[in-house]
């Protein structure tokens, strides 16, 4: 059974911050869904080897060409955090 | 000329008996007088799109694939300087510096684009009630859902407000809302269509497909934006074949496989009868029926979770409220960053997902649940192959049950999961499928017959498809709202 700290320790994990009434709503939510997942313990799987690539390609290769495609400074005027020589400046990290 | 499909339309360019600009402002007019009942836009790009048919029409040569075809992209497609949002509040203003490759291969056929259309938020959902823009609405009956995620594209090409939309398919988002609004939605084998800048939800079961009026429009699209892409590396070499060449009305030859666990507990009887009046259809045209067996189908929906719900929670780490989307301004220290700006700009259906998906891969749970389902998704695979060995495709019904109430599965995740219990095995397998009009329920419903394939057979797809709807009148009826 998950408890209020299994899921703040999940949220933590997860980088959320969840107040009071998400943790309450969430709990038997993610409960059910978990204990829903159980029944894959009714599949054999021994000996099986776990599949994520699906059409069995291996790596792709391609030329190393430089593009001319310049993003940098579109990529950097995404940021919502200030910009500073060309960087993203972010606050204190202690 | 807004009931005209692809097709038809460009027969009437090439006539003119309109031009790109007329049609292009009578989908505008379309829009704005209908879209504040169904929701289907979130950004609507006028500007653009006539921009876009005065170079059509000053071209006067309609003979690219989609010269002078007004369509939508279901918003997670990147426009490079048109605003895509995912439906989420933590893209809410995000406007991407580039097309996605899928997008620049529409581009290049000569389509125009009228807008971003509505999902659920992250393309979590069945419904299109999870979006941070509010719910799309069904053209047949506005108290109902469209469906989901891709829930504003079909409502907006059931709604005559686009010729044709291009959706994403993950469990079912482009299938089950096509279903639910009666029109073609085309899952296409993993890898067929690039994913370059389709906003990821699940990278190892994402796809890319065309949401259309007819078959023929949907072999159209396909033709456009298949192949192989340097800019995406799970893209196959595999050739594109010439799909029109498919588009045949006999089915003589062809093996259909009615796969029993699809007709089964949890399927509406309703559902059932229509799709089985529909394969009597299939069979007076020529094709063999025969009933398989996929028994692992009834563990589709945990082990689909689990593994969808893992890759997302990874996936979804990149949005930081450091390098775009949503940041607060509540922040005191970089921690703060990412917890309240991730907390503040997701929703609560992409929160639970990013915590399973947490925990499924968390230490101690790694192997009990990603990996098991892992190999679950193997076996399932090797069960397809096995049955594709005796049959050219399977017909199943596409959703489980008839379009519901907005509000009614709202707060029930798991029963919204279970909407995509006759989907999410395509996507597991990386097989392709195609959801077209099968009829309605007595109360005016649409219903829809999943076609089903194996890997990179899209050709016979349509070629059962087309034979269908050819000898059928669903596709040609259309809603009043």
């Amino acid at each position: 059974m998950l408890s209020k700290d299994d899921v703040k320790k999940i949220a933590d994990l997860a980088k959320l911050q969840l107040s009071e009434e998400e943790i309450e709503k969430f709990l038997p939510q993610l409960q059910q869904i978990l204990d829903n997942a159980k029944m894959l313990d009714e599949v054999d799987t021994e000996g099986v080897e776990p599949i994520a690539q699906i059409t069995g390609i291996d790596n792709m290769v391609y030329e190393d060409i430089m593009a001319s495609e310049n993003l940098g400074s579109k990529l950097l005027e995404q940021s919502p955090q200030p910009i500073e020589r060309n960087m993203i400046k972010v606050s204190n990290i202690l | 000329m807004l009931h005209l499909s692809i097709k038809q339309t460009q027969e009437a360019l090439r006539q003119k008996q309109f031009t790109a600009t007329e049609l292009t402002q009578a989908y505008l007019d379309r829009i704005a007088q209908t879209d504040e009942k169904l929701n289907a836009f979130v950004t609507v790009t006028a500007d653009l799109a006539l921009e876009q048919a005065k170079k059509a029409d000053e071209k006067a040569n309609f003979s690219g694939l989609l010269s002078g075809i007004p369509m939508n992209l279901k918003d997670v497609v990147c426009t490079d300087g048109i605003r895509t949002t995912a439906s989420s509040k933590m893209l809410e203003n995000f406007v991407p510096p580039y097309n996605a490759h899928l997008y620049d291969r529409l581009l290049d056929a000569g389509a125009i684009l009228l807008g971003k259309t509505n999902t659920d938020e992250f393309t979590m959902g069945s419904s299109s009630e999870n979006s941070y823009f509010g719910t799309s609405r069904n053209p047949w009956n506005l108290d109902y859902v469209p469906g989901g995620s891709s829930g504003g594209p079909a409502a907006s090409v059931a709604g005559d407000q686009s010729i044709f939309s291009i959706g994403t398919d993950t469990g079912g988002s482009i299938r089950q809302p096509s279903s639910l609004c009666s029109i073609v939605g085309l899952k296409v084998t993993y890898g067929r269509v690039p994913r370059h800048g389709c906003i990821p939800y699940a990278s190892s079961f994402d796809t890319g497909g065309p949401m259309t009026k007819t078959v023929e429009d949907a072999a159209l699209v396909l033709q456009t934006i298949a192949g192989q892409s340097e800019k995406d590396a799970t893209t196959v070499d595999t050739p594109v074949p010439d799909y029109s060449q498919f588009l045949k009305t006999d089915l003589t030859g062809m093996k259909l496989g009615l796969p029993k666990e699809y007709f089964g507990e949890g399927v509406e009887k309703e559902v059932v009868d229509t799709v089985m009046a529909g394969v009597e259809v299939l069979k007076q045209l020529g094709a063999e029926i025969v009933e398989v067996s996929l028994p692992l189908t009834k563990y589709a929906i945990p082990t689909y979770y689990l593994l969808v719900k893992s890759e997302s929670s990874s996936n979804l780490s990149r949005y930081d409220g450091v390098k775009y989307g949503h940041a607060s301004d509540q922040a005191k220290d970089l921690e703060e960053i990412y917890l309240k700006s991730r907390s503040e700009g997701f929703g609560d259906e992409v929160k639970r997902t990013i915590m399973i998906g947490t925990y499924a891969l968390s230490a101690g749970y790694y192997d009990a649940f990603y990996l098991k389902a892992a190999k679950v998704r193997a076996l399932m695979k090797r069960e397809f192959e096995t049955v594709f060995k005796t049959c050219d495709a399977l017909i199943t019904p596409t959703s489980p049950t008839l379009p519901f109430k907005i509000g009614e599965k709202a707060d029930d995740p798991l029963s919204m999961y279970m909407s995509d219990i006759l989907t999410t095995p395509i996507n597991l397998a990386g097989i392709c499928a195609m959801s077209v009009p099968a009829g309605f329920s007595q109360n005016g419903l649409p219903i829809g017959m999943q076609i089903i394939a194996n890997q990179f057979e899209e050709g016979k797809l349509f070629h059962v498809g087309h034979a269908f709807e050819q000898a059928t009148e669903w596709h040609k009826k259309r809603p009043i709202f």
